[in-house]
Parts: C-alpha cells; structure tokens; sequence
C-alpha cells in the first residue's frame, strides 16, 4: 500500500465520510542512487539482457545461399522461425508451447525459492525503467537536486534538462522500437528500408507502437504498471511461502527504530535501525521494507545496499536488511535457528515439472526429422471402379521438406497387394513406385490416385501404410491411412 | 451507502465502510491517471459515434459524418475482387484448353472456377464428385462413352448429348425387343454373351447363340469384341463400369427397350471460360485421359 492519502476532501459530504479521497494522485517517486551488491547485480544483468536484445538482430549465420543469413528472424512472411541453425515450421508451434510451459514453471520455481527476482532484474519493464532512471539521474542529478528543482520555478536550466531527458528517453526508446522489428525482417535490410521511406507499412507502425509504449511505461508509467497493470504481483502470493528467500527488515534486531547514540545503559534500548530513511529513498517502488512484504516490492534489493552503507557507518554489523525467509526470521526474533528449508513438496513439484517438460522437449528436438509425411484421403467419392474392374482411391498427399535443398522423394506402399498409383494430371499407368519432386525449404503437394483389386476388405476398408524416403538423405517416414472399396457402411 | 467509515489499525487507512461477515474493505483510492484514461475512453467512444453510423432513430439512424457503411464497403471489396480475377479468367479464354493444363496457376484458378460451377450445374445427376448415379455416368472414373479427352469433354458439355441443339451428341439404340427386331429368348442370349465381356458370366452354350446375334446386330456401334466406338457413341461392353447396371436383367432391359439419356447443352446457359473451367475440372477428377 503506498502511503498516500494526502488528497484534500473535495465535499462536506466525503469529509464527512472519508478523510481519503476517492481517487489518489500519483506520488512521485524519486529514488536515490546506491551503490553495492544488489545493485552491481541489477546493472551486469541489465548489460547483459539489453546488449542481447540490441545486437541479436545484427548476429548474422550463413545458411546457404538464397536463405536468410540473419541468425534469430521471425519470417512471419515465409511462415518460418529460424533460430541459428534450427529452423521451425508452423506446425512446430508445440515447441513454443513447450518453451513457455518451461518459462512459467521455472518463474515459479525460482520464485518459491529466491523471491521475485524476475520482477526485480530481469523483468523488461524493470530494466528498462532501470535505464530510463540512470539517464534521469545523468542529466537532471540525484534525488535531492531532483526534487528541489521540480519544486522549483521553471528556470531556462529546469526546461533545458528536462527537454534533454524526454529527448534521451524517446532516442532510447526509438531504438528499442526498432530493433524489435528487425528481428521480424533482414536488419541490414530494414533498416536501410526505414530511412528511405520503402519499408513496409507494419514496419512503421510496429516502430512507432513499440517506441511509445517503451516510453510510457519505463518513462512515465514506471511502478504503476507492477502495482496496477501486471498480474504477476497478484498471484505471486501462491508461489511464495514462509520459506521463500525475500527481502527482509530484520525487525527483532532494528525494532525500536530511533535517532541518537547507543548508549548500553539506557532506559529504552533503542535497536540498530536509525530510521534514516535511505531505504525508502533508494527503493524505485517507493515503499518502506519495514512495513514487511508487499504487493509493491520487486524484491531487487538496493535497500540492502542502502541499509549495508548506513550500518558500516554506526558501526553496526551489516544486513539489518537482508534476504530472508519469513520462518527463519520468525525464528530468530525468539533467538533460535532455523535452517533454509531448499527442499520443499512446493520446490520438489515445481523442480520435477521442469525437468520432465525440459526432458521432454530435448527428446523431441533431437527427433526433429527433416521430413514429413500427411496423406489425406479424398471423402468424397469414397472409391471409383474404373475400367479394368479395380478400384481406385484419391489420397492428398503432402510431403514437408525440410532440408536446403530439392531433392527427389519416393512413396510407395504396402498393406494392399498389387496397389498401383499415379499422380492426377501428371502421370500415367499404374507404378508401385512414385518419384515426387519437391523443392528445398518447402512442402509438396500431390494428388496421388491408388488402384488395387484389395482382398482383405472388412466393412468396406482394407489398412494401407504410405511410405515415403527422401533418396538424396536417405531418410524415412510412413503415413498409416485406409484404402477403401464396397461393403462398408458408408457405402450402403 | 457506506454507513460507519472507521480506520484501520494495522494499515492507517480508512475503511470503506462496507462489511461482510467481519471483513471490512480497506478504501484503497484508484490512481487519478487511471481515472483519466478511463474518460478518455468516453471521449473516443463519444467522437467514434460522430465518425462512425451509430445513433438509431424510428426512420433509420445515424450515418457518421463520413456515412461510412459496411454494406458498401463489402460491395467494393466484391467489386474489386471480380477486377483483380478477371485478369486470370481472362488469360484462362485466351489460352488453349491443353496448355492450361499445363500452367499450374490457371490450373488452379480453372479447376476451382470449375469446382464451384460443377456444385452449382452438375451435381444434381453426377453427385457431389463426380461419382455418378445408376443412369448418370460416373465423371471420377476412366470409362467414357464420349471421350476422356478434354476436348471431348469439352465438346460434350458445350453441345449436350441428345440435347435439341444441331451439334449434340446423338447416339440411338434400337428397341431390339419392344420393337420386336429380335425375340425375347435371343434378347435373353445377346445378355449372356455381353455378361461374359466383363466377366461376369462364364461362356457356355446361350452366350454362343448370344455370340452370333451380337456379331449380326451389335458390333456396328459396340465394335467386334464389344470394345466401344466413341465416335458413335456406343459405350464399351467390356468396362466393369455400367451406366445402367451389370446384372442379366439389367442387360436384358436395355437392349429390349434402351433408355436414352440426355445431357443439356450448356452453351445456352453457361459462358464458355465456364464450360472451359468444367471440362478441366472433370478431367481432374481422376479418369481424364
């Protein structure tokens, strides 16, 4: 809860009901820097995500000639995703699936374990309101000099630095609209497309969207959109429990909070917190730790930064805020010990969740074949007799090539003796065998008619296994489907 | 109405002073930003009424300042649609029959042109696919009367078969029996042989007497061995695929009495990229030749 509530009452009548107002203005929050641990953490992994996110489009992998040599593009026109040296296909959506199955679970293990370090690190909305602050604290200096000058007349000063930040930030977040769409096309490309004006009509919008909101949100919207708009602080409540690793005011130590020397014989011993505030002011959130967990807090720790510099200099021992968990604490405030309980049914479920969907999806990528096989029978007619009195079945045959380059594919079949088959329009006779060729990166599609004389019929169809091999990889792949013919009950 | 606002003692906050059951609502105010994004809603909705057809009254409503409808906006797109296919229906007249065929993409516009108008024309005698029904020919098949060709095909659904137009298809079988050209037991002889054709008599004695009748009254439009003549229209004997069934009865009554099909000639009613579009998608359905 943020400690507002200095809205003046607007009506007699809400005074008389409420001393709060109906609806809270913004309280501006004006963090302070700090420098330690938690925050040396907060800025590598800051570098880290947003020189991945920036130079990824640029990373290029040679892949052949007339491919795209761009490493990570989402070819949303070429229905393709390729990622290095794999490449998925739409049908390969599942893998997707699979991959936020890992990144939901995993965000749950991690935060029973450790807290909500996703939100206080690593989370976009946090790093890159973590940037936005750097380059406000750059240009128009520290809290204090911050706050004084917003309450200040406007001075030539105060609009030249204030105009030269909003310039920094919309650059910043212009530059981060753009690289979003370069991983949707060439970069190279795209961006010689954008400044000569040819670029595609998305390429703009998307530019524009993403540089708006990039704004907004880590400019302007900054906590609001943890406290208010996101979901996750709702429901993080499930995840954590009392032997999750937080951020924590160690209250039995701190408590009484108060300024003044430590004298070892006072009459109210007064506890290591000298209530000086720095940690309300570095928080980027703006709540009070010592309240205890809240909705607000994102767990990112500069308040243990904070608090560590102020405990060296009263000479106190460090950590008077810490990570923690709720047990422990409650345990040491009676002046008892309780370990770090890591293996919990809560952590077990979550950690074999992880492995078998991780386990799962590295059988299947290892089993990804270059090849693919979908016969689809035709419904309607269900058969023709033909001349020579033997029947015939239509089947849509689909081939999925995979591979960089053409390559010639031969079915066949079995389960029907004497099957024969043909390409509609395009071959004649009947062959036991077919030669289809299809193109590199691409599916074939055929339209495959198999006459046979079938003898095993049961109600009216006869099993037919498709089998399909690639002749220059060698690779192989059936298709099980059914031939059909007289006797069954469609057919009465 | 909220009655008895109270603070609360662990938070410092107001109450709303509504209760249930022992809980009572905390009055956590909503951010002012939000509020104001809220009615800038209402005033896009309230500009998007101005914009757009919106306000109904007694007589009909409200067309926007633009009088924008989705109506006419539906009949452009068609519009522009029937432009943007008329450049490949176009090229599908002008080329020949055969060298579509050979064009993958006017293969694919003709055979989906001929899709819909075989729904919309042909379905009610050959069947959804072209399977055929006991006295309308299965088109899916390889057994023709007429010709598999395309431009057979082609020609036949252009002019009809025993239609009144001058270039249709004729064929006539006599009435062998009802016009008492042959007797009853011989009809009955003739069917025996014809069952052997197609296998589905053994020879003997009867198809031996059937034999010579055949050879007498028969092969001139059934051909010697009962092969078909397509340039009279009479059908092959030894195709396992019957118009008017394969049973000895059957046999017997076409040839006492024949039933005579007829086919309209749609050039009366169809334009001839149609026409073009059908013959392709026919040949398509598996027994083109």
């Amino acid at each position: 809860m943020t400690k507002s509530g200095k809205v003046a009452p607007r009506s007699a009548q809400e005074l008389k009901l409420s001393e709060t107002g109906l609806y809270a203005d913004r309280v501006r929050v004006y963090p302070r820097s700090v420098h330690g641990p938690a925050r040396t953490f907060k800025w590598s992994v800051l570098v880290f995500c947003l020189t991945v996110y920036y130079t990824l489009p640029w990373v290029r992998w040679d892949r052949g000639p007339g491919q795209p040599n761009q490493a990570v593009l989402l070819d949303i026109g070429h229905e393709r995703f390729r990622f290095f040296n794999i490449e998925f296909w739409p049908q390969d959506i599942y893998y997707l699936t699979g991959a936020l199955i890992l990144g939901a679970v995993s965000l749950f293990l991690v935060t029973s374990l450790v807290g909500r370090v996703w939100c206080g690190y690593a989370c976009p909305q946090t790093i890159w309101t973590d940037l936005f602050m750097w380059i406000e604290r750059r240009v128009e200096g520290d809290r204090n000099e911050r706050m004084k000058r917003d309450q200040g007349p406007t001075t030539f000063a105060k609009i030249w630095r204030k105009a030269a930040k909003h310039g920094a930030w919309l650059g910043i977040a212009f530059w981060t609209g753009g690289a979003w769409i370069m991983y949707y096309a060439d970069a190279p490309t795209v961006t010689r497309q954008f400044w000569a004006g040819t670029a595609a009509s998305p390429v703009y919008i998307f530019t524009f969207l993403f540089t708006a909101t990039t704004y907004v949100l880590a400019g302007w919207a900054r906590e609001q959109v943890c406290t208010y708009m996101c979901p996750w602080p709702r429901f993080q409540a499930a995840m954590l429990d009392e032997h999750s690793l937080i951020v924590t005011y160690q209250g039995w130590r701190g408590e009484p909070r108060g300024h003044g020397k430590r004298v070892p014989d006072a009459p109210t011993k007064l506890g290591d917190c000298v209530d000086c505030n720095a940690c309300v002011h570095v928080c980027p959130t703006g709540i009070d730790i010592r309240d205890g967990v809240q909705l607000e807090c994102i767990n990112c720790g500069l308040c243990v930064d904070a608090c560590n510099d102020i405990m060296v200099r009263t000479g106190s021992p460090k950590w008077l805020i810490t990570w923690d968990t709720l047990a422990h604490q409650k345990a040491r405030a009676t002046g008892q010990y309780d370990r770090f309980h890591m293996f919990r049914p809560r952590t077990l479920i979550y950690a074999s969740a992880l492995t078998i969907v991780f386990g799962i999806m590295v059988v299947a990528m290892a089993n990804r074949t270059q090849i693919d096989l979908a016969v689809q029978r035709d419904r309607a007619p269900l058969f023709v007799t033909v001349r020579d009195g033997s029947l015939r079945n239509g089947y849509t045959v689909k081939i999925s090539n995979k591979t960089q380059e053409a390559a010639d594919f031969v079915l066949s079949t079995a389960g029907v003796d004497g099957a024969g088959m043909s390409v509609a329009e395009e071959t004649e006779g009947h062959q036991p065998l077919l030669t289809l060729p299809v193109e590199a990166d691409s599916v074939g599609t055929f339209r495959v008619l198999v006459f046979a004389r079938p003898n095993r019929l049961i109600d009216g169809s006869q099993d037919i296994t498709f089998a399909l091999r690639n002749t220059v990889t060698g690779e192989k792949t059936t298709y099980h489907s059914v031939f059909m013919g007289p006797g069954g009950r469609a057919t009465h | 109405m909220p009655t008895k606002i109270e603070k609360d003692i662990y938070s410092g906050r107001d109450t709303t002073g509504h209760e249930w059951d022992g809980l009572k609502e905390l009055n956590t105010p909503l951010p002012k930003w939000w509020v104001w994004t809220f009615i800038a809603t209402m005033v896009w909705g309230a500009g998007f009424c101005v914009v757009y057809p919106s306000v109904p009254s007694l007589h009909g409503y409200f067309h926007g300042l633009f009088g924008y409808s989705t109506r006419v906006s539906v009949t452009e797109d068609v519009k522009a649609l029937e432009a943007q296919r008329a450049k490949v229906l176009d090229r599908v007249n002008a080329t020949p029959i055969e060298q579509v065929r050979k064009d993958p993409q006017l293969m694919a516009v003709a055979t989906t042109a001929g899709r819909i108008a075989f729904a919309n024309n042909c379905q009610p005698c050959h069947g959804a696919s072209g399977e055929g029904r006991p006295g309308y020919p299965t088109l899916a098949s390889d057994s023709w009367i007429w010709g598999g060709k395309l431009a057979d095909i082609q020609q036949t659904i252009t002019y009809g078969i025993r239609s009144a137009h001058p270039d249709a298809r004729v064929s006539v079988m006599p009435k062998f029996g009802a016009d008492g050209i042959l007797k009853p037991e011989e009809v009955g002889a003739v069917a025996d042989y014809v069952m052997t054709l197609y296998g589905k008599a053994q020879p003997g004695p009867a198809a031996a007497k059937g034999a010579a009748i055949f050879a007498e009254n028969c092969v001139a439009c059934h051909g010697d061995k009962g092969e078909g003549k397509r340039e009279v229209g009479g059908p092959s004997l030894k195709s396992a695929v019957h118009l008017y069934g394969d049973t000895r009865e059957a046999v017997v009554a076409q040839v006492t009495n024949p039933r005579q099909g007829v086919m309209p000639n749609w050039n009366a009613r169809l334009d001839t990229g149609t026409i073009k579009s059908l013959a392709l998608y026919v040949h398509a359905l598996g027994g083109g030749e």
